[in-house]
């Protein structure tokens, strides 16, 4: 019994293993020297169990009374977290290493938030769906604030924090209300109480205060206060970790619960979502504009891209969910690429997140600089990068599920959006001439952003196969 | 007779007043944590009442893990709390504004 249940979650068990050996050996050791092994480490584990994950498992398990599922959309999901969560890791180590930061609790602590990650995508009950979702909030608390000597960053970890609370809050009265109109935390029992269109109507609130908490999690408006601030004040690794793996842990919880739990009122929550998506998509693309910090911009452009990822939601069909996992995979890809980049972006070794700093960058470093080009390009969805086909792909599966409206407004906001992104570029190749950025050294960031940009050229002529693997990963989760 | 509805609006004036304490407060993070707390507190109340009034004991397995994870959180805030402090000299909800936002 027990044993066929420790088996569903055994990459889980693992991985939260190896995170407990590695503290108490951090902890006995006391050295911060180790932290580079370590985070070579931590990643080489992560990527380990992304490819047992995704190359050995199939069909559809259940553990602890369907507490918990291995089917192939949390396999897609952990895939892509676990693969972003490693590639972060790595690229963050010669930032860290300059600045003194390399303490043996970041890769820990990334490792404990990406087991509630795995979690969060699997989740079959409320209490998993909230214990997943608190591991990884509470490690990211923690790590925004890693920096204990800036104001910046024990800043960010502040707000973060309260606000991370206050949905963490709002979702979990959802839960109760839930709980208590369907009689049950399992999403199988609360997909019998909201049967076809006749849910109760505290089954309704506690869906609204659920989805208002995760909304939070994905940083949609008007939940995305936290965002820019955070993401600003945050070391740069750390906000590079942020804009990827829990975006799509958030989504995939997001697309669980609404279909697993509440497929039978999709019309009710597609409606909300479709508001969501229309308002994020909008904030992202004109709030940026202003911006002139490159984190700040690239927070911004995290929440209009959460608008195009809701509006494959919104959906709520087949083709909606698979859109929205192509959309994450390639928007996670995007955004290694981008951060690679500005965390090598430096003058006389300390970092620089300002854009005009890129004045001229072009000229004295034209590689880079294309590959810079060549993921803006991609993330503003200029055809044909493959940040193009993400866009068309939820663009498509909005248009067919009759929100029209919406979908020509996501052609309206991705025309505004591409404005900031092309200004970067202006400042590249046209820009007026500064200061220059110190030259960058070969780097593990420097191999992952040309990787990111390569792939955005190559990955046209298939996207790799994750369309196939996204519509079996879809077909698993909506029936 | 005290039945289910009682301890409903009681758990949902407490989840307000914390939500109120969160936005209207404009001076000490301590009483953002503690606000925090009651609504914690107030999706307890609501699941042992549930769990009472449905004669089914998950509410309070649930409400045991809640209470688990929000003496953690209050640890986590309060350790944030305290490198703030260092950096800031200050806990004022006021002075929390090195970046716009």
């Amino acid at each position: 019994m027990i044993q066929a249940d420790l088996n569903v979650i055994l990459p889980e068990i693992v991985l939260a293993l190896y995170a407990m050996g590695a503290l108490l050996f951090g902890v006995y050791t006391g050295k911060d020297r180790l932290t580079g092994p370590l985070i070579w480490l931590t990643a080489g584990v992560m990527a380990v169990l992304a490819a047992w994950i995704g190359i050995g498992g199939e069909g559809t398990r259940e553990a602890f009374g369907g507490m918990f599922h291995d089917d192939g959309f949390s396999r897609f999901a952990k895939v892509t977290i676990l693969l972003a969560g490693a590639a972060v890791l790595v690229m963050g180590q010669d930032f860290m290493a300059k600045r003194d930061m390399m303490r043996f609790e970041y890769p820990l602590l990334v490792a404990l938030s990406v087991i509630g990650m795995m979690v969060m995508v699997s989740a079959g009950d409320l209490m998993a769906l909230y214990m997943g979702l608190e591991l990884q909030s509470l490690s990211l608390y923690v790590v925004a604030a890693m920096r204990r000597d800036s104001a910046r960053s024990t800043e960010a970890g502040l707000k973060y924090f309260v606000l991370g609370a206050l949905s963490s809050g709002l979702l979990l009265y959802g839960a109760s209300l839930t709980y208590g109109f369907a009689g049950t935390t399992l999403f199988s029992g609360i997909i019998d109480a909201a049967g076809e269109g006749q849910a109760p109507l505290g089954l309704l609130f506690g869906l609204i205060f659920v989805m208002a908490g995760l909304a939070f999690k994905v940083s949609a408006v008007p939940f995305h206060m936290w965002t820019p601030d955070v993401y600003e004040g945050a070391p740069t690794p750390v906000t590079a970790f942020f804009a990827t793996a829990p975006k799509v842990a958030a989504m995939g919880l997001l697309a669980r619960v609404l279909h697993d739990a509440f497929g039978g009122v999709n019309a009710d929550w597609s409606q909300v979502l479709a508001v969501l998506s229309l308002l994020s998509m909008f904030l992202g693309a004109v709030a940026a504009i202003g911006q002139t910090n490159i984190k700040r911009l690239m927070a911004y452009s995290s929440i209009a891209h959460m608008g195009y990822a809701l509006m494959g939601l919104a959906a709520g069909t087949v083709l909606g969910v698979q859109a929205m996992l192509v959309y994450m995979a390639i928007y996670v890809t995007m955004n290694v690429g981008t951060f690679a980049f500005i965390l090598s972006m430096e003058r006389d070794g300390q970092p620089v997140t300002d854009i005009a700093a890129l004045n001229q960058y072009a000229r004295a470093e034209p590689g880079r600089a294309l590959a810079m080009l060549v993921l803006l390009f991609s993330l503003a969805g200029v055809p044909p990068l493959v940040g193009f086909f993400g866009k068309f792909y939820v663009l498509r599966a909005a248009y067919d599920a009759g929100l029209v409206w919406l979908a020509v407004a996501g052609v309206v906001a991705s025309v505004i959006g591409a404005f900031y992104y092309l200004r970067i570029v202006y400042y590249m190749y046209f820009g007026e001439e500064g200061e220059a950025l110190d030259r960058s050294r070969a780097s593990v960031a420097g191999v992952l952003l040309m990787a990111s940009a390569v792939v955005m050229v190559v990955g046209v002529v298939n996207l790799f196969g994750i369309e196939t693997a996204a519509r079996a990963a879809a077909a698993a989760l909506v029936n | 007779m005290i039945g289910l509805e009682h301890y409903l609006t009681v758990a949902a004036t407490m989840f307000v007043i914390g939500i109120f304490g969160l936005f209207l407060n404009r001076k000490n993070v301590i009483i953002l944590l503690m606000s925090i707390e009651l609504i914690l507190l107030s999706v307890n109340i609501n699941l042992v009442a549930f769990s009472s009034f449905l004669g089914d004991l998950v509410g309070q397995v649930f409400t045991l893990f809640v209470l688990t994870v929000a003496a953690a959180e209050a640890a986590i805030g309060l350790a944030i709390l305290v490198v703030f402090f260092r950096n800031r000299g200050t806990i004022d909800v006021e002075d929390v504004n090195v970046m716009k936002g």
